[in-house]
């Protein structure tokens, strides 16, 4: 079973490759992605079920010995994580064919090696294959954000490249560094060196430091919000949900695995956490349009992420893991409805679609449903991910940290209530037309995501259960390193 | 001391450069970086703790790994050094400039 592991990024690779010389036709084009999806959902729910009892499954390269063969492995944490990112290329892919953004050079097999990059770089136990498929993923994400035409799109596209391009270079110093320090890149091999060793623990930060970058957290996080709204909507919402997260779910493991048990980060993380909720939040008061709101939220809610891992320990991380899962539905959820609202009303812009809840009932109940959930009202997802992060803050004597949390939440809430109030809310007024497409495809992703938010608020045991098991996992990486290193 | 001296200068070169205005630079000052990280992959192996880089003079094999990873991250570097220029050859076309931060 365990050999079929590396078909998890393979089959999406080859379906890109198929896709190339397909992609004149549009159908096949658009099949294939959605294959692509399914698979990456399908592998997760196997991944999963397999790994069931809290086992891990292991896959070494070329049939190699322990210490030399490149090593794949899938926890819980990865599988959840597989799961989530199908599910959001899938209902993102969707809205880009009902918006046409397909039309695009290249949108699908880019799409297709985007899903290939992120579905290794959680498989990957081995810092080294990190950074490749990272640069995979984030090779693809380059043509997604730049095919736009405009000069915009192409400005936005060089802050971003610039910015991922430097943070991969930093990842990529940084293990060398580690390997120097520490001989290895095998995370069973650099399980605990941290704490052992003052270079390894060194070069372990500069890791964690270059993927902060990835992940936008503050200080570093002034290039997501000036190049995601202007990418193309249905591509925010796909990148919203696979890239940062990348950069987050690589921090915890190697958090866990390679720093775990080192005290000496807590505080900078937790100053790093508050940071980036307090300044993200902040940041989007003066903005006026949604995705430009939406994106600067985007990096207050990593904070919520980077908090659980600077608290440490199972409880903290389990909520960190359920907050994230969830996260990522929300978010998607959010920028579809936000680019459904483009491309049906032709501008994002708060006040220039008022009525919009009278004329789109469905798309503003969408996005009330979303944006609650993002700001964690009970009884959707964002309330239970949010609960257990501020219970695990304060079980952990971090008071500081959960009331700052607290105080975001409602931040964010005021925030959704002014785009509530700027673009759904007031008389019904024509405002100005978009394209006249089909609108049914374009709500119903964003609907779909949103209604999972509820299910996910709702039926929360279930994923809680699973959070927890992951967590625990992180917090003691044990069973992960011996399945590891064989 | 030589390795370390190469990294310095390429990662202060390339810093500068990534400073600069122009879309050009930059790619240039990314290009210079790659190489300041590559030579530092390549001494992470350390010639002290696994032999020259070649077969050394003890007989003792070279430590493969580093070469493999600087490999792997010049192609990568490659791929992304072509699509950068592309990149700014488009936003010139597009803008008259190589500056894309120009209003």
């Amino acid at each position: 079973m365990s050999r079929l592991l590396p078909l998890v990024f393979a089959v999406p690779l080859v379906l890109a490759a198929v896709g190339v010389p397909l992609r004149r036709s549009i159908g096949s084009s658009r099949a294939l992605v959605l294959a692509g999806a399914l698979w990456l959902v399908g592998a997760g729910g196997w991944l999963l079920w397999a790994t069931r009892d809290g086992g891990v499954v292991v896959a070494r390269m070329g049939g190699w010995p322990p210490p030399v063969a490149i090593t794949l492995a899938g926890d819980t944490f990865a599988s959840l994580m597989l799961c989530v990112s199908g599910f959001v290329v899938g209902a993102t892919a969707v809205f880009a064919f009902a918006r046409g953004e397909d039309r695009r050079p290249f949108f699908h097999p880019a799409a297709l090696v985007l899903t290939a990059g992120v579905g290794g770089a959680y498989l990957t136990a081995d810092l080294f294959n990190l950074f490749v498929f990272v640069e995979v993923g984030l090779a693809a994400s380059y043509v997604l954000v730049v095919s736009g035409a405009g000069r915009e799109e192409a400005r936005a596209g060089v802050v971003y490249v610039v910015a991922n391009l430097l943070a991969s270079t930093a990842l990529l110093a940084a293990i060398a560094l580690l390997y120097g320090a520490a001989g290895s890149v095998n995370l069973a091999q650099l399980a605990g060196v941290g704490s052992d060793r003052g270079t390894a623990a060194v070069a372990g930060v500069m890791v964690m430091a270059a993927l902060g970058i990835k992940a936008s957290v503050v200080p570093a996080h002034g290039w997501l919000p000036r190049s995601y709204p202007l990418a193309g909507p249905a591509v925010t919402a796909m990148l919203s949900g696979l890239l940062t997260k990348v950069g987050v779910y690589a921090a915890y493991r190697v958090g866990s695995v390679v720093l775990g048990g080192s005290s000496g980060i807590r505080i900078p993380l937790l100053v790093v956490a508050g940071a980036t909720m307090v300044i993200g939040v902040l940041g989007a008061v003066g903005r006026n349009s949604m995705r430009e709101i939406l994106s600067f939220h985007m990096v207050s809610q990593i904070g919520y992420l980077v908090m659980a891992l600077g608290i440490s320990g199972a409880t903290a991380l389990s909520a960190g893991v359920f907050f994230m899962v969830q996260y990522i539905v929300v978010k998607a959820s959010l920028f579809l409805v936000a680019g459904a609202v483009e491309s049906l009303e032709g501008t994002g812009e708060l006040g220039r679609t008022p009525g919009l809840a009278r004329r789109r009932p469905v798309l503003s109940t969408a996005f009330a449903i979303a944006a609650l959930s993002l700001a964690g009202v009970p009884p959707l997802s964002g309330f239970v991910g949010k609960l257990g992060l501020v219970r695990a803050a304060f079980d952990a004597r971090e008071y500081l940290m959960g009331g700052v949390a607290v105080v975001v939440s409602f931040l964010t809430l005021a925030s959704m209530v002014k785009i509530w109030n700027g673009s759904f809310g007031g008389r019904a007024v024509r405002g100005p037309r978009g394209r006249q497409t089909p609108a049914r495809l374009l709500v119903a992703p964003g609907l779909l995501t949103a209604s999972l938010s509820v299910v996910l608020g709702l039926g929360a045991e279930t994923l809680w259960a699973l959070a927890e098991r992951a967590g625990a996992a992180l917090a003691d990486p044990g069973a992960y390193v011996r399945a590891v290193s064989g | 001391m030589a390795g370390a001296l190469i990294v310095g200068i390429l990662a202060g070169a390339g810093t500068y450069l990534l400073l600069q205005r122009g879309i050009v630079r930059v790619i240039l000052g990314f290009v210079t970086l790659g190489h300041a990280v590559n030579v530092l992959l390549v001494l992470s192996g350390g010639p002290s703790r696994r032999g020259a880089p070649i077969a050394g003079a003890r007989g003792v094999p070279a430590d493969p790994l580093p070469q493999a990873f600087v490999l792997t991250a010049i192609v990568i570097a490659f791929g992304i050094t072509a699509f950068l220029l592309a990149l700014a050859f488009r936003s010139a076309s597009e803008t008259g400039d190589d500056d894309p931060e120009a209003a």
